[in-house]
């Protein structure tokens, strides 16, 4: 071996030895894994502030769903008041199944479209529309007739998809930790436009219990205390303002619904910033008492609200 | 001849993934998704004999059969989508010297295989036992891309599915498609030469074509450079084999002294050999599909006894006759909007391997979808209207694919004191066919629980499996779906009542 060969071999092999004992020193670690410290999201307080000019919930009632829409925003200060220029407005319907609009099992189109109309005026750089569905959400946003009215009032579907949901701290007393869909982490304001039906366990589904699609992972465990659950959601999403869907009401075999036998027509939308007293409210609908409804008095108890809506200013109107 | 014949690949090629891509429930809007299945004589055939129709849209698969007598195996190079991949493979895996190229492209005696398989395939086919599909190049590429290539590339980016999908045994499916690609680096387009029994159904076809390859032997110098260049395997330097060759017009483009051209017969033109089988094999083969029907049909399956497991899609025809149509393709499967339709692996028996059945734990039946109805191209699963999926007049009673069952020891209202009910909310039968009663059950401490305990009404239960689906005992539901009641079957079923159709 010449005396060149061999300085060549000894510096490739030590070269060798000094990169692995360099990689040992750098790879070793106490842990048997090495993780990156998780970022823990937080949502917004969507809220704007309260206003002693206006009422605090609007009623209308009526069958020109587009004219009570803005007939309700215009009686809680015009729709300025909530959506400035340039804001990122997400919608938060109940598109929970794959019905139409007729079997009243998620928020009727019309008022969705109407929304996205009132904030696309006001100035909104972007409207997006969005729930975590039960049924397959691509039947679900079709059948129900909200991708189209939304894309018509030029509004955009944001279907969340399993990646969409990042880990964001709920601060509940059961719901601390959970996956939360990153589009109400991305929006400036949150409008919720649930829609009163009957449900078999909480006894029925309004505005609080329409936060069940901000979150993903495994939801369905929430029912083993259904109540908590829905307080500890309605006060992780304070929203911009919520509009109810009373103008079909499923009174039975809810949530999922599926038959018109069981849907009554009610023609009414009630708008405001209250979500106690707006779930309060729509209980007559379905002949229920607040008494009966725990979380009512649960989501009163944590500040959320008022559950007694009378001692509210309270403005009712029929047009049309 | 060459480039035409590659736009024309590239195009057909084309046309299948998009009508892969269109397969869901966005963007079918009336296109024939299943066209390159219709157009497959053996899938025709197949079905011909085990269900002794011509079930609609498969008529296509006339207007390539009379071609071929015409044309010859025109099929293989220039339509068929597993034909052009393989020799897209062939040229990316496969840079060999002339020397080889002329070795690896002579004929040789294993390429008979195909026919054994044809006939042993044909054979059981006749005898009620459709298989088919486990070879047929078109039900296996549909296949291969529905489970396998078409799940690994969904993402955020390319959102094929609805959610990223996973398919029982899924991994199995992919690894064949991988291995008869791969199989083009020993020889080029193996499959297409050996394995595939539509190119020796189409190669029989084939044999008095008018139209061939033909070799003028005052112009030929014998230089063997069409050998060279020849996919089929077929000697275009010889005696050419005209049931072989599939036409990708390369030894005419090959042939320096334009001494090759597709037409008809001229004076100089040299002679053609017939097919080439071992007679003797050709008999083995066709006892061994005799003696292997009855074994198939002697052993336990969904055919001779239902199975909990084996759900079948809405619409599906009774076990016997979906097996004689089933192809196996998986169009159903890419269709399924939520990935409850999955390949069976041996649940359904040896017969019923890759066939559509539902597992709840993937997905549910939605129950306004009819999807896979509509795009089964042999209706096996027969196409169906949403009214009589969900018995909606004049239907009298929705379609049953099964029926759910509590499992009491798991389930958290009947076992764990803790209230749940999820099942009853996700049921979407109108009335629910999960009720409840209210209950105040003591607790280990004597302390009455307020709980709703739920049941199954059988006869109004379609089977749909949401419940399983979304149970919160995840890992086994702690209610489950089995087949049993299923609107298929007669005997499949317990109730008396109201368990019409
Ligand atoms: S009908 Fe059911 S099984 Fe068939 S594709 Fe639709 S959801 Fe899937
Ligand atoms: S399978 Fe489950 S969800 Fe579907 S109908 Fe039967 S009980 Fe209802």
């Amino acid at each position: 071996m010449s005396r060149r060969q061999f300085i060549r071999e000894i510096s490739i092999t030590s070269g060798l030895a000094a990169g692995i004992g360099v990689g040992g020193w750098l790879a070793y670690s106490n842990e048997p894994i090495r993780r990156q410290p998780e970022v823990i999201h937080k949502l917004r307080d969507f809220r704007v502030p309260p206003s002693a000019h206006h009422p605090q919930l609007a009623v209308v009632r009526g069958t020109d769903v587009p004219r009570m829409t803005r007939e309700a925003i215009t009686r809680l200060g015009g729709i300025e008041r909530f959506i400035q220029r340039g804001d990122k407005v997400l919608l938060k319907p109940n598109v929970g199944w794959d019905r139409q609009p007729e079997q009243a099992a998620n928020t009727g189109p019309e008022l969705v479209a109407a929304m996205v109309r009132l904030c696309r005026e006001a100035g909104a750089k972007a409207v997006w529309v969005t729930d975590h569905s039960l049924n397959d959400p691509a039947r679900c946003f079709f059948r129900s007739g909200i991708e189209e009215a939304t894309h018509q009032a030029g509004g955009e579907i944001r279907l969340p998809r399993q990646e969409d949901f990042v880990r964001a701290d709920l601060g509940g007393t059961l719901l601390k930790v959970w996956p939360v869909s990153r589009f109400f982490l991305e929006a400036d304001k949150v409008i919720n436009l649930p829609i009163v039906k009957h449900h078999s366990l909480s006894g029925c589904t309004l505005a609080m219990k329409n936060w069940y699609g901000v979150i993903g992972g495994t939801r369905n465990r929430l029912h083993q205390d259904i109540h908590t659950s829905i307080v500890d959601l309605a006060a992780a999403v304070r929203p911009t303002l919520t509009v109810m869907d009373a103008t079909r009401v499923l009174q039975r075999n809810g949530p999922t619904g599926g038959s018109v036998a069981d849907v009554s027509r009610e023609n009414t939308l009630i708008a405001g910033l209250d979500e106690v007293a707006i779930d309060a409210f729509s209980l007559q609908f379905l002949n229920l008492q607040p008494e009966t409804v725990p979380f009512l008095a649960l989501g009163e108890q944590r500040g959320l609200g008022h559950v007694r809506w009378q001692d509210l200013n309270v403005s009712q109107t029929q047009i049309g | 001849m060459r480039a035409l014949r590659r736009y024309h690949a590239t195009f057909f090629l084309g046309m299948f993934l998009f009508f892969l891509l269109v397969s869901d429930f966005r963007h079918l809007r009336g296109y024939d998704v299943s066209l390159f299945l219709e157009l497959d004589p053996l899938t025709a055939l197949g079905g011909l004999l085990t269900s002794h129709t011509l079930y609609k849209g498969l008529a296509w698969s006339l207007v390539i059969l009379l071609s071929t007598l015409f044309l010859g195996r025109f099929f293989c190079s220039w339509v068929c989508p597993l034909g052009i991949l393989n020799q897209l493979a062939g040229y990316l895996f496969n840079r060999r010297r002339p020397v080889d190229a002329y070795a690896d492209n002579r004929y040789r005696s294993i390429f008979r295989v195909k026919y054994y398989l044809l006939t042993a395939l044909l054979l059981l086919a006749l005898l009620g036992g459709l298989q088919i599909g486990l070879l047929d190049p078109i039900a296996l590429l549909e296949r291969s891309f529905a489970v396998g290539v078409l799940p690994a590339v969904h993402g955020r980016e390319i959102p094929l599915y609805p959610y990223q999908p996973y398919f029982h045994g899924g991994i199995l499916i992919s690894m064949i498609l991988l291995g008869i690609l791969l199989a083009n680096r020993f020889m080029p387009r193996f499959w297409c030469r050996v394995m595939c029994p539509l190119g020796a159904l189409l190669g029989v076809f084939a044999l008095r074509a008018p139209l061939r390859i033909r070799r003028d032997v005052d112009r030929c110098t014998s230089c063997s450079r069409c050998l060279e260049a020849c996919q089929g395997g077929c000697d275009p330097h010889t005696e050419l084999r005209v049931s072989e060759c599939h036409l990708c017009m390369n030894c005419i483009e090959a042939c320096s002294e334009g001494a090759l051209h597709y037409g008809l017969s001229q004076p100089r033109s040299s002679v053609h050999q017939s097919l080439d089988i071992g007679r003797r094999r050709l008999v083995e083969s066709g006892v061994t599909a005799l003696a292997l029907f009855p074994m198939l049909r002697s052993s336990r399956s969904a055919f001779a006894h239902p199975v909990p497991e084996v759900i079948r899609p809405p619409g599906a025809l009774p076990e016997g006759d979906f097996l004689a149509r089933c192809i196996k393709c998986a169009a159903c499967m890419r269709v399924c909007p939520t990935n409850v339709l999955q390949p069976a692996l041996l649940e359904a028996g040896l017969e019923g391997l890759w066939t559509p059945i539902l597992i709840n734990a993937q997905g549910y039946c939605e129950q306004y979808c009819v999807l896979c109805g509509q795009v089964c191209p042999t209706a096996a699963i027969r196409p169906l209207s949403v009214a009589e999926k969900v018995g909606a007049k004049p239907f009298p009673h929705p379609i049953r694919v099964g029926t759910a069952f509590f499992d009491r020891g798991r389930c958290l209202p009947w076992a764990m004191h803790t209230p749940c009910i999820v099942c009853e909310e996700m049921c979407p039968t109108s009335p629910k066919a999960i009720w409840f009663q209210s209950v105040a059950i003591p607790d280990r401490e004597g302390k009455p629980v307020a709980l709703k305990q739920p049941f199954v009404e059988p006869s109004r239960c379609i089977g749909c499996g949401i419940c399983e689906n979304k149970c919160p005992v995840v890992d086994q539901a702690a209610i489950r779906v089995t087949s049993v009641g299923e609107s298929r079957s007669q005997r499949n079923k317990m109730i008396l009542k109201g368990d019409v159709a």
